[in-house]
């Protein structure tokens, strides 16, 4: 029984990993681009809720809602004023652009909140479970899982059902022929990383509210929402989703075993499907 | 007309200051001997690096597999073999160049950005793994015996020549074999680049299926230079831990330690061209100095300055240099035979 239960945690653990990955996920399918900084973008925005609870004495949930507009900005900037400049046949610039601000957001966030370890505090909710059989699941980590799918559900109904999600899939097939279509490639690519940041502030939201977090978690993070992106296949979203709870499982049972085993069996899993499977579960783009 | 005037005075040039780096132990206190052990370490990883990411277009962010397995085992090697430590560098650095050919066997299925974080999660297990290795601490890791830099490889000899401390003598020694790995790897990618095996690597950095198509294999080239720098990080990572007498998975694989800083460092000086990473070294080194007492602010202004240069100057201070003033003291282009160029000209 206890390996069933080890594989329920295990699949709502993979919940968060894959909400750390959509928006990599989503940024990668459109302009095949890594985001280095993804991990600290998402701690970023943990901090930004933790200052709006703190400043309006707000629940996460609520202040979840104020945070994602600010975030969705600092997507459309950042992708606006830097990224769009390293954009290229060489991927070594973009690389290393997001590389630098990995590094300038983290100590950014070390200068401003210091080291101290902090937490989003949700109330009662957090104790909370419900009884399925003999198996005890908690109401966050199943709101967590209930989010990516309801995130990456509402990510494919935008892909596939808008003009905004057709301009994404022209840009994303050639971006030099939808220009003639009346399409601005940098603006599009400025609304995908907007969108992005949104994704990673519900991410950041679940995280926070999980476990404690510091500035210096965000490479850990983006290294797990990687591992997920690549697991379910370049381009698919609900690959992505399926990547998350294997990572999430593999973590699971590692930790259930040893827990010095929790992130090394992450990893191993990671290397294993990439052996057997070099492009992933579900590969959809072609590179 | 310029390379051939410039090209001796260099030479010269390097020479002495070469001869001065050499006299430092000598003349300077011992402090001056230790800084400049971290700057040419911190050039031995840059120069590797910037071979991979600049010259073989391999993007690795998992540098620090190399160092922590290299200083691992040179612990190991004197620990639990007893060994001479110096020896126990060479066993470091062997062994580092074996864990990479496994790595590689995995990460050269992933290319461009996911390579960066194939060779991230590759070093993260390495580190995971050292801190089960029980024999050296496990996770909280261990310290080099008390005394074993004292009767180190040629420490008592270089000890009773300069009647100095044996603290001191050890630092001498480690401080010019620092020197020593620094400068045969610059003449070593100076060597390698010019030969047919680094026009190979420098035609598939700027275009793979023209370099096929004239009998370049990518695969074969790129592997001998993952598993070269590796050699190189591995020696360099011992190396530094000799310095440090103490390890910890943590500290041994530092992604800041060992591969950001080394990343800023080509960045800054000019990624892809052979002095880059001096000029990098000597721009961290000045920055340290400047900003030491301001922390994290520091890292702040290098993550700053390495976006800037990426966004504005890609060729890094010493690309710069060259576009403005037109000098080259060590070109990598292969000017045409004689008979070529003036063919070329009439046309």
């Amino acid at each position: 029984m206890i390996w069933m239960d080890t594989l329920v945690q295990g699949i709502l653990l993979g919940g968060l990993y894959a909400l750390f990955a959509a928006g990599l996920s989503l940024v990668f399918g459109i302009m095949r681009l890594v985001n280095l900084a993804h991990g600290d973008l998402i701690v970023l925005a943990a901090y930004l809720i933790l200052g709006v609870m703190g400043a309006l004495g707000l629940h996460p949930f609520v202040a979840v809602l104020i945070a994602a507009p600010v975030m969705f900005c600092v997507g459309w900037l950042l992708q606006t004023y830097v990224l769009n400049r390293v954009l290229g046949e060489d991927i070594l610039p973009p690389l290393l652009v997001t590389f630098g601000l990995s590094v300038v957001i983290q100590n950014g966030l070390l200068e401003t909140y210091s080291a101290n370890s902090q937490k989003l505090t949700a109330g009662p909710i957090e104790a909370q479970s419900l009884q399925f059989g003999p198996i005890a699941v908690g109401v966050m980590p199943l709101l967590t899982l209930a989010s990516a799918v309801a995130v990456i559900f509402a990510l494919n109904q935008l892909f596939y059902r808008t003009a905004l999600g057709r301009a994404f899939r022209a840009t994303s097939d050639d971006a030099t022929t939808v220009q003639l279509m009346g399409i601005r490639p940098s603006n599009v690519f400025a609304m995908a990383t907007g969108i992005a940041m949104v994704v990673a502030t519900i991410a950041a939201m679940y995280l926070g509210t999980r476990a404690n977090f510091d500035p210096s978690i965000g490479p850990a993070r983006l290294l797990y929402a990687f591992e997920a992106v690549i697991i379910g296949g370049l381009g698919s979203l609900w690959g992505t989703l399926a990547g998350g709870i294997v990572i999430g499982v593999a973590q699971a049972f590692g930790a259930a075993i040893n827990p010095e085993w929790q992130i090394l069996s992450g990893h191993i899993a990671f290397v294993l499907v990439l052996l057997l499977r070099p492009r992933g579960l579900f590969p959809r783009a072609n590179d | 007309m310029a390379l051939s005037v410039s090209k001796p005075v260099s030479v010269v040039l390097g020479l002495l200051l070469l001869a001065a780096l050499i006299a430092v132990p000598l003349i300077a206190p011992r402090a001056v001997t230790q800084d400049l052990f971290g700057v040419l370490t911190l050039l031995v990883l840059a120069m590797n690096w910037n071979m991979l990411a600049g010259f073989a277009g391999l993007v690795s962010v998992g540098q620090q597999a190399f160092v922590g397995i290299g200083a691992y085992f040179m612990f190991a090697a004197v620990i639990l073999w007893g060994m001479d430590p110096l020896l126990g560098v060479l066993v470091g650095g062997l062994a580092a160049m074996l864990f990479a050919v496994p790595m590689a066997f995995f990460a050269f299925r992933l290319h461009g950005a996911y390579f960066a974080i194939g060779t991230w999660v590759v070093a993260d297990i390495a580190r995971l793994l050292a801190g089960q290795w029980k024999a050296l601490g496990g996770g909280t890791g261990t310290s080099l015996p008390k005394g074993t830099t004292k009767d180190m490889f040629g420490v008592p000899w270089v000890k009773d020549v300069l009647d100095i401390s044996s603290a001191a003598a050890a630092d001498a020694v480690t401080y010019w074999l620092a020197l020593g790995l620094a400068v045969v790897m610059l003449v070593a990618s100076y060597v390698f680049l010019r030969s047919r095996m680094g026009l190979g690597l420098q035609a598939i950095r700027d275009n793979v299926q023209a370099a096929r198509s004239v009998g370049v294999d990518p695969q074969r080239l790129k592997l001998a230079v993952f598993l070269l720098t590796a050699f190189g990080t591995g020696l360099c990572g011992a190396l530094i831990f000799i310095q440090i007498t103490r390890v910890t998975p943590d500290a041994a694989f530092s992604v800041l330690d060992w591969t950001a800083f080394v990343i800023f460092v080509v960045v800054i000086g000019g990624i892809g061209t052979l002095p880059g990473p001096i000029v990098g070294v000597v721009v961290f080194y000045i920055l340290q100095r400047l900003l030491a007492d301001y922390g994290t602010v520091y890292l702040i202004v290098l993550g700053l300055i390495g976006i800037a240069i990426m966004l504005f100057a890609r060729g890094g201070l010493w690309g710069l240099f060259t576009a403005r003033t037109g000098v080259d003291p060590f070109p990598l282009r292969h000017r045409p035979p004689a008979h070529l160029r003036v063919k070329a000209s009439k046309v």
